[in-house]
């Protein structure tokens, strides 16, 4: 194959991702997307394979074969709660791969033909750059969703030292495009962007996840197309600046969602007002506690009940069990909805996934500015194992360290009905006064157990 | 620099028709937008691809050897976890 023949080819595979993105615009319309985006991602490795600058296949074939086994077994295996692991893994390998492709055309210098040699060194140190932090800032996003890494270190010693960090790299970048012979300066330049990486998310804390991961998924797609810049090849720049793009998008999203700016989360700034805040015994006698059968009858006569769907609900595995509950309900007439807040889950969409996963219909899924005027109407809210996004106080209240932060009004139900298993903070580790209001009940238990408790209620009624 | 800039361009080109057709995807779709955009990072197996496979230079080959296992990882594990989970959201309406 000549190289006009494979650059058509790349041509062709870019045009593919970008139908592909298209296709995600509606669920109908989605995995024939991703089909699309998956031809041509086949079509450029085939054209690839019929360049003529390849040799020799044994070590591709033995790395394609590893990297398939390992990635086939993942994606078939993986629960969708885990998925926000998945996804942050799979970001730092992207990274990891470009950061590696890198180093690794540092090692052939010249074999990039018609790419000028200080734009050739120049993208090896940002794809070194940015593939590195990339790499380690997901490892250490993965480790802190797993749970493996608890650690949350923070304040201005942290951040001078990864700031630190990032200036000794970008200096040492600076010396290797200025002598691309001295090889140990692009090594150094990556060990310095590793360090930078995992200072940068070790401060973030759990309710931040969501931004973090969308920020490392842009980080993932920007280091593959300074790869392309490596390269000159524009199928790498094209798939990467996409998901750049995407990325970037999705974090835009969520730090809107949390009232936050990114520095804010970088830094895990809330969690210093919070800890701060008066903790107090702002529940004593003031929250009424209730049990399955007594909430039960709260959904006698109730028409519409609108779910909102938290963390709690992925950590108890309570999804079939709602949408069990939900067709109970429904055959007795009632509608039930869901309001989904941006930031539910841990991260971007999580909750939808899981509640896909259940098989509840894609229409019920109601996005926030939706939802909100429709609780007046709502007969019952169930809160399972959600916090601060119903949180009254972030719209309420202009002292509290949420305030601005956009909410789900579920206190404006008739009848507020939490599920959780105790008092205990959420993320933000403020009290939540919505458990005191009137219109409020809380029902102590686990979300899977209350809703199959509730379902055996109702059914007696 | 001709080439350079022919580069950036089409960088920059990218870089506005994916804000264009991302912002009109719904948030339902975010998590499978996620993992699907994961897998088309994984492109950089075309770099590795070469990197594996010129015989140029030892280290390179097994650099790029790392970054083929990599970037299949990425390509393979994102396109089918992104399939399983729209196959979900197909099974309704």
């Amino acid at each position: 194959m000549g190289p006009n023949l494979i650059n058509a080819a790349y041509l062709l595979a870019a045009i593919l991702f970008i139908l592909g993105l298209k296709g995600l615009t509606s669920p109908r319309t989605a995995v024939r997307g991703n089909l699309l985006g998956a031809t041509g991602m086949l079509l450029a490795i085939v054209a690839t394979l019929a360049d003529r600058q390849i040799v020799s296949y044994e070590t591709i074939a033995l790395g394609v074969v590893i990297g398939a086994v390992i990635g086939a077994i993942w994606a078939v295996k993986v629960q969708m709660t885990a998925m926000p692991e998945l996804v942050a893994a799979f970001n730092g390998f992207g990274g990891g791969a470009s950061a590696l492709v890198a180093g690794a055309a540092a090692f052939m210098p010249g074999t990039v033909e018609g790419v000028p040699e200080i734009q050739v060194q120049t993208s090896i140190a940002l794809s070194g750059f940015i593939g590195s932090a990339t790499l380690s800032g997901s490892l250490i996003a993965w480790a802190k969703l797993q749970g493996i890494l608890r650690w949350q270190p923070r304040g201005l010693g942290l951040q001078i030292l990864s700031n630190g960090s990032a200036l000794v790299a970008l200096g040492m970048g600076v010396g290797y495009v200025l002598d691309p012979e001295a090889l140990w300066l692009f090594c150094a330049l990556c060990a310095g962007a590793v360090v930078y990486g995992i200072l940068l998310t070790v401060a973030v804390g759990g309710a931040d996840m969501p931004v973090i991961i969308a920020l490392l998924n842009s980080c993932s797609g920007l280091a593959a197309a300074a790869t392309g810049f490596v390269l000159g090849n524009n199928v790498l720049i094209i798939a990467g600046s996409l998901v750049g793009a995407s990325g970037f998008i999705l974090t835009q999203i969520m730090c809107k969602a949390m009232n936050r700016s990114l520095w804010d989360v970088l830094r895990g700034d809330l969690g210093e007002a919070a800890a701060s805040s008066p903790q107090g015994d702002v529940y004593a006698g003031r929250t009424k506690s209730t049990s399955p059968e007594e909430a039960a009858l709260l959904f006698e006569t109730a028409r519409i009940v609108t779910v909102v769907p938290g963390y709690g609900m992925a950590v108890a595995q309570a999804q079939h069990a709602v949408r069990d509950f939900a067709n109970l309900l429904e055959a007795r007439g009632a509608e039930v909805r869901y309001a989904i807040h941006p930031v539910a889950g841990r991260m971007p969409g999580h909750m939808n996934v899981l509640l896909a996963e259940a098989d509840v219909p894609y229409g019920k899924l109601y996005d926030m500015d939706t939802i909100n005027p429709l609780f007046a109407e709502t007969d019952v809210a169930i809160i399972l194992g959600a916090n601060d996004v119903v949180n009254p106080s972030a719209r309420d209240e202009p002292g509290s360290p949420i305030y601005g932060m956009p909410i789900l009004d579920v206190d404006k139900s008739q009848v507020v009905l939490v599920v959780k298993r105790s008092l205990s903070p959420g993320f933000a580790g403020i009290p939540n006064l919505l458990f005191t209001r009137d219109n409020t009940l809380m029902l102590f238990s686990d979300a899977k157990k209350a809703l199959q408790d509730l379902s055996r209620e109702v059914r007696d009624l | 620099m001709e080439a350079f800039l022919i580069s950036v361009t089409v960088f920059v080109l990218a870089v506005f028709v994916g804000f264009e057709i991302i912002t009109k995807i719904p948030s339902t779709l975010h998590t499978p937008l996620m993992s699907g955009s994961n897998a088309i990072s994984g492109i950089t197996i075309v770099g590795a691809v070469v990197a594996a496979g010129a015989g140029e230079n030892e280290v390179a080959k097994y650099l790029g050897l790392g970054a083929v296992v990599l970037a299949t990882v990425n390509v393979v594990g994102g396109f089918l976890i992104t399939n399983r989970m729209l196959a979900m959201f197909r099974r309704k309406k």
